[in-house]
């Protein structure tokens, strides 16, 4: 199991454990996570999925895709340089103890 | 005075963002979600693509069981609403043990549709895919090397035409209509995805009506016959209206309900797949079959009741289909007799009376979003504005 940490807007710390090949996205949803909303499942279609990675994460997770980065110019809340779509960041081994932040608003 | 007892009828897409929506704004009353279907509410957009690959259910479902719990939301599965009694605000339930009465202070109608059975002769040989138990059948179908003939090239149809040819089936596909999305997209649109599918080795069967399906395949209106081991009917879906009806509320193509998503009866709201409703941009009563307009309907009804009052609907559609490489992605809705321009390769621009009404992209998530942007409320783009937005 790979665990990941969402920080909310205002703070508040939710540690959750999801399976290799889950995204961020989803691994949110299923745990009752709010502040991820996912509507379109995972599809890029939607920016409702928002978060910022963690400093000490960006390395890992990645960069934004082409395709990631025009969908977030529809996101609710600012978009920075660590703003990713979370449905399109798959857990693996090497993301165990991930940090997300949340933005403000997803819609 | 806002409702102290909102029950949702229907706990799909629509149903469940009503109550999930409810909550975050605030509203503290009662909500049941009644549901017909066994299990926790998901979604079935996989269902015709990422499903029908990697099978796992559980990343269909929308929220955890921890949910209702957490969010005070009393869900009942397996249970459907046989009947709207309006006068004494109640419905009538029939579910795991007995039938019984609810009362509601607002009711949300958010039944979606159900296939579409046109009368061929031996249907019964046929699939539907609608439910995930629909999905788990064809599946368990795909597993085995076959020919599969897929009566309608709708959305539904295409997508799993194209997941079954990559699986290496056999795939046959027959439209009657002349070209395939034809209630949906540009016939432009229509052309890029027919040669596409015809690439990928999909037998293409336009303008032929399927009349007869039996064991060994289709039989088609011009005499030709389709030999088939395995037959999927996805010929479109009609909504789910007869409790509307019975209770005597306004129905055409779907519950009819006004800017407010509010039925003619103002204690019943309808969302989604089954509701007819006025189109902000050209004020023409539509239907959508789409993510989009069942979330974004549940979230307008859910401030509505929450807070007493809340603006028009005026959300902007937007649409996808995956067939195999090929994301189609729709902004805007276009109603028929809308006109055409094929802007580049993959990018077609529809018009109406009012100007650019919709956008149709493949592989082109950058167009999608300026399109999606320049149709907002308030605004009407021509041409020229699309371009420029584009070239931005
Ligand atoms: C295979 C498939 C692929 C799709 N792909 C896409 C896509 O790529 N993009 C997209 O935007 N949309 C897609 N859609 C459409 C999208 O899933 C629907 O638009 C959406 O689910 C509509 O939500 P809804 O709440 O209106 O209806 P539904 O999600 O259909 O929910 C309605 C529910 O109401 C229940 N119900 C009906 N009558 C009663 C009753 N009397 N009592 C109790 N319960 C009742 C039904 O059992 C059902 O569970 C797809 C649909 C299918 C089937
Ligand atoms: S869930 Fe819709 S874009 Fe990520």
């Amino acid at each position: 199991m790979i665990r990941v940490t969402y920080v909310a807007h205002d703070g508040a710390e939710t540690v959750i454990e999801a399976e290799e090949g889950t995204s961020v996205m989803q691994a949110a949803v299923s745990n009752d996570v709010d502040g991820i909303v996912g509507e379109c499942g995972g599809s890029m279609m939607c920016a409702t999925c928002h978060c910022y990675v963690d400093e000490a994460w960006e390395a890992k997770t990645g960069q934004r895709s082409d395709d990631e980065d025009e969908m977030l110019e529809g996101a609710a809340s600012e978009v920075t340089g660590r703003s990713r779509l979370s449905c399109q960041i798959k857990l693996d081994p090497s993301l165990d103890g991930l940090v997300v932040h949340l933005p403000e608003e997803q819609l | 005075m806002s409702p102290s007892r909102v029950v949702i009828v229907g706990a799909g897409q629509g149903g469940l963002q009503a109550a999930i929506s409810l909550r975050q704004s605030g509203f503290d009353g009662a909500i049941t979600l009644i549901g017909a279907e066994p299990g926790l509410p998901y979604q079935r957009p996989p269902l015709s693509k990422a499903y029908l690959l990697d099978g796992k259910a559980e990343a269909l479902t929308l929220r955890p069981e921890s949910f209702f719990e957490s969010k005070q939301v009393a869900y009942l599965p397996d249970t459907r609403v046989l009947e709207i009694d309006r006068q004494a605000q109640e419905v009538h339930l029939d579910g795991p043990g007995e039938a019984r009465r609810m009362g509601y202070d607002h009711l949300v109608l958010a039944t979606g549709t159900r296939n579409l059975r046109p009368p061929i002769d031996g249907l019964e040989h046929a699939c539907d895919l609608r439910t995930l138990a629909d999905a788990a059948r064809l599946r368990e179908a795909l597993a085995a090397p076959r020919r599969i003939a897929v009566i309608g090239g709708g959305f539904i149809g295409l997508e799993f035409a194209a997941v079954a040819r990559k699986l290496g089936h056999d795939v046959s596909v027959m439209e009657a209509a002349p070209r395939l999305m034809a209630r949906a997209v540009s016939p432009a649109m229509s052309r890029h995805f027919e040669a596409w599918h015809r690439a990928q080795g999909v037998a293409l069967h336009l303008g032929r009506a399927a009349i007869g399906v039996d064991a060994g395949g289709v039989s088609l209106d011009d005499g030709a016959r389709v030999e088939a081991d395995f037959v999927l009917l996805a010929a479109g879906v009609r909504p789910n209206t007869e409790l509307a009806e019975a209770a005597g509320l306004e129905t055409e193509n779907g519950v009819c309900v006004n800017a407010q998503l509010l039925s003619s009866d103002p204690a019943i709201s309808a969302l989604g797949d089954c509701a007819s409703f006025p189109d902000p941009r050209s004020g023409a009563m539509v239907r959508l079959e789409s993510v989009q307009a069942a979330t974004d309907h549940a979230r307008l009804i859910a401030a509505r009741i929450a807070k007493g009052a809340c603006p028009d609907y005026a959300a902007v559609p937007w649409f996808w289909s995956d067939q195999g490489d090929q994301k189609l992605q729709i902004a805007g809705f276009a109603g028929p007799g809308a006109t055409e321009e094929v802007v580049a390769d993959g990018l077609v621009a529809r018009f109406d009376a009012g100007g650019l009404a919709a956008v149709e992209t493949v592989n082109n998530a950058r167009a999608h979003m300026k399109a999606r942007r320049l149709l907002a409320p308030g605004g009407s783009a021509d041409l020229a504005a699309l371009k420029e937005a584009i070239a931005a």
